[in-house]
């Protein structure tokens, strides 16, 4: 019997819920360190970029006016969609180098975390809200509101884990998000793309672009439509830049650590809490 | 517009007998040093300059004027007070310090409140009512987080910052320091604070206050001068923390010279609020909301109520009614407690507002000023109305930090969010209607960090203040204002 010939897979951006090439056709030679496939990865442009953040900005109020449940349920779906495609997941982390029983701890760990933040979608509410005890007789409350569009330059090394420990404490908060996702490990970036495009994620709430990030962080943290801005890494050329460009319309900015993305401490309410603002409201209590 | 019939004539029908508040007890000294390390000293080079009293422009004080090397004084006083003493001290005891701070602030609070008004032309009901005991309150609120932190962060403990460095506005200046000072001390942290140039005397006078408290020298220290050292302030390494209320214009300034240094920050920056009042609204009620909105100290206020939106059904009564409020409004002396509103706080932000003035004729508004005589000495200007004017003009989008009010007219809930939401800031908004479940629509719909609905202009300690947007980042006052000055570890 004659060797079927395998069908390769086309890496394309995800921008509003669909599958684009980059606008400027430009694209770089990805290598995989276990087979001699080489795989072609969207170099994606500023103009992506922009692209990507009027979908996100589109998509944002409606994201955040679902209900709490119904986003728990969606990141919940996120991770049952992971978990049956795992196998691709494994087999991608591989190619990018990744030792097998290494692929397979950051795969749990990425699916749990999903499952971990699907279960705080209705609750951070509750732990960071107050009732406040003002000293006139008004009722007067604080509660936290997602922050609006929020850029991301996500993990380089763990492209799998390092992915949804950025997206999913950003997004469980109503937030949307464009994503830069790691140069050096690009392919399950772009297949959890579609994991996310099957799960009842509404297009536009991330958007995930590949692309060199030299050429793209200065943009990440200067779109005057960007309301929040975090970054994983230690570079610290690299974080005056954002911190520099945020400061042109005030953004949140979160530096966050790349490394022991295993640990506890890389999840939890208070990554919910970066991307979020406490609004306080006034009401007199009288007749 | 139609006039009132029956409309009340406060020239003929009764004038006020002035009401003045007394001011022989009051001690200003002839100059004032810098308060640092516990005590009072001049700055190293000897610059000072004064503040006046804008509503006589009569000169109060002499004030110093901090150099790059008082600022570095301040700071390592503020290092070492950190390192050898506050960080040591237990939570109790320093709660304890600043709850002395708040009971001395009440014991004195005429003598601020008179100083106050003197330095800054807020009338003397405000600074009164208002400015020194919500400063109390503050003191008196965060004194008791200091023991309990460890309730505050769920799941987490915390550590303080260690030095933070202050920068406050001449709108609330007693306020302003305690809503600074106040969190940080009580978490642990040390303070180098300047108040802003023109109101510079109850920052001073907090000072000896402070000095009396017994607080541990270092702890906090008082810097007076202008925007220059607030820049060495800004920049001084052994600085670990930067809390600025002021423009957003330097906020971003800060903002980016703290980028790359890892400092913490936050910034409580400018604002334009939407205040809008629905057909179903009270509307007696939402007159004197407007009115406080934009009127109160001056409109000297980051979150005042700047942008009005009337619902088209009911602009033409609201606007008479409103006409008819602003007539009553007695522009003067701000000692006299029959004043509305006082002196405009420096001859700057005075040449600020009329510059706004002149651009909204130019752009086409039509402009209502009630007739007022100013008195001649000093800085004034009158509570004014801008109608016909869209979301485009310059006086609808700009901050003007005055006593000057656009007006806007709305047919549909949805347009009206669209509408307030359509600007760079976002501090504060206000709402008026009778409905409840439009009044949690809207409220929420609002993209802005302090909501009023069917009032404006409140605050209180345990209240978190703080924008979305371009208005700020981090939130001041309540259970929020700790994450300010402290580490979760």
């Amino acid at each position: 019997m004659a060797k079927r010939m395998d069908v390769r897979k086309t890496y394309k951006l995800y921008i509003g819920g669909k599958f684009p090439r980059t606008e400027s056709g430009r694209y770089y030679k990805w290598n995989s360190t276990k087979d001699d496939e080489v795989v072609n990865i969207c170099l994606g442009s500023r103009k992506d970029f922009r692209d990507a953040v009027v979908a996100a900005r589109k998509a944002f109020d409606p994201w955040q006016s679902r209900s709490a449940y119904n986003r728990g349920q969606i990141l919940y779906r996120i991770g049952e969609i992971l978990e049956g495609r795992r196998d691709q997941f494994l087999a991608e982390l591989t190619l990018q180098g990744v030792p097998k029983r290494e692929a397979t701890r950051e795969m749990n760990a990425a699916i749990d975390r999903l499952i971990y933040y699907a279960g705080w979608a209705d609750k951070y509410q509750q732990l960071f809200s107050s009732v406040n005890p003002v000293a006139q007789p008004y009722f007067n409350y604080s509660t936290p509101e997602a922050t609006g569009v929020v850029s991301i330059v996500a993990p380089e090394e763990s492209s799998m884990l390092g992915l949804v420990t950025a997206i999913a404490p950003v997004i469980v908060g109503g937030n949307s998000c464009v994503v830069l996702a790691s140069h050096s490990k690009p392919l399950c970036s772009i297949s959890f793309a579609e994991v996310l495009q099957t799960s009842d994620v509404p297009p536009g709430v991330v958007n995930i672009l590949t692309g060199q990030r030299s050429e793209l962080l200065e943009q990440f943290a200067s779109h005057m439509d960007v309301n929040a801005v975090s970054y994983f890494g230690d570079d610290s050329g690299e974080i005056k830049t954002v911190e520099e460009n945020a400061s042109l319309n005030v953004k949140r900015v979160a530096i966050l650590p790349e490394k022991d993305l295993q640990k506890s401490g890389a999840q939890g309410p208070y990554h919910i809490l970066k991307t979020q603002e406490i609004k306080t409201t006034w009401h007199p209590m009288g007749v | 517009m139609g006039q009132a019939k029956t409309k009340i004539n406060f020239d003929s029908d009764w004038s006020y007998n002035p009401a003045p508040q007394a001011t022989d007890f009051i001690k200003l000294q002839e100059r004032y040093g810098l308060y640092i390390n516990g005590k009072f000293k001049p700055s190293e080079n000897g610059r000072s300059f004064h503040t006046i009293n804008p509503a006589t422009e009569e000169k109060l004080a002499e004030v110093s004027e901090a150099s790059e090397k008082d600022v570095n004084r301040a700071v390592r006083s503020a290092k070492e007070a950190y390192e050898k003493v506050w960080s040591k001290i237990s939570p109790k005891e320093r709660g304890k310090y600043v709850y002395r701070i708040a009971r001395l602030i009440q014991e004195r609070a005429r003598e601020f409140a008179v100083i106050e008004t003197m330095d800054g032309g807020k009338p003397i009901r405000e600074s009164r009512d208002i400015d020194i005991p919500l400063a109390a309150a503050h003191f008196f609120y965060y004194a008791g987080w200091a023991d309990k932190l460890d309730y505050a962060f769920p799941g987490r403990k915390t550590k303080p910052l260690g030095v933070a460095g202050q920068i406050i506005p001449w709108n609330f200046p007693l306020l302003m320091a305690a809503w600074k000072i106040a969190p940080a001390i009580a978490t642990g942290n040390t303070v180098v604070l300047k108040p802003a140039e023109t109101t510079p005397l109850t920052a001073l006078k907090l000072a000896e206050v402070i000095q009396e408290a017994d607080l541990p020298p270092g702890v906090v220290n008082i810097i007076t001068g202008a925007g220059e050292t607030g820049a060495h302030l800004v920049n001084h390494p052994k600085v670990n923390k930067i809390a600025f209320t002021g423009s957003t214009e330097v906020g971003k300034i800060i903002q980016k010279s703290l980028a790359g240094t890892g400092k913490s920050y936050t910034l409580e920056l400018g604002g334009k609020a939407a205040n809008i009042i629905f057909e179903d609204a009270a509307i007696d009620q939402a007159v004197e909301g407007i009115i406080n909105g934009i009127f109160f100290n001056q409109g000297h206020v980051c979150c005042a109520g700047s942008r009005l939106f009337v619902q088209e059904s009911i602009a033409d009564e609201l606007l008479r009614k409103l006409q008819d409020r602003m007539a009553t409004l007695i522009v003067g002396d701000p000692l006299d407690k029959n004043s509305d509103i006082g002196a405009i706080n420096s001859k700057d932000q005075l040449e600020k507002i009329k510059f706004y003035e002149k651009i909204g004729v130019k752009e086409g508004g039509s402009i209502y000023q009630p007739d007022c005589t100013l008195p001649k000495k000093g800085f004034w200007y009158p509570p004014t109305l801008f109608t016909d004017v869209s979301q485009s003009h310059r006086v609808v989008q700009e901050e003007i930090f005055g006593p000057v009010l656009a007006i806007q007219t709305f047919r549909t809930v949805d347009e009206v969010i669209q509408k307030a939401n359509n600007t760079p800031y976002g501090l504060s908004g206000g709402v008026w209607t009778e409905k409840g479940s439009k009044y949690f629509k809207v409220t929420k719909a609002i993209r802005a960090g302090v909501i009023w609905a069917n009032t404006f202009n409140k605050f209180d300690p345990a209240s978190p203040f703080g924008g979305y947007k371009e208005s700020g980042v981090g939130r001041e006052g309540g259970i929020s204002g700790l994450s300010a000055y402290v580490e979760l570890v």
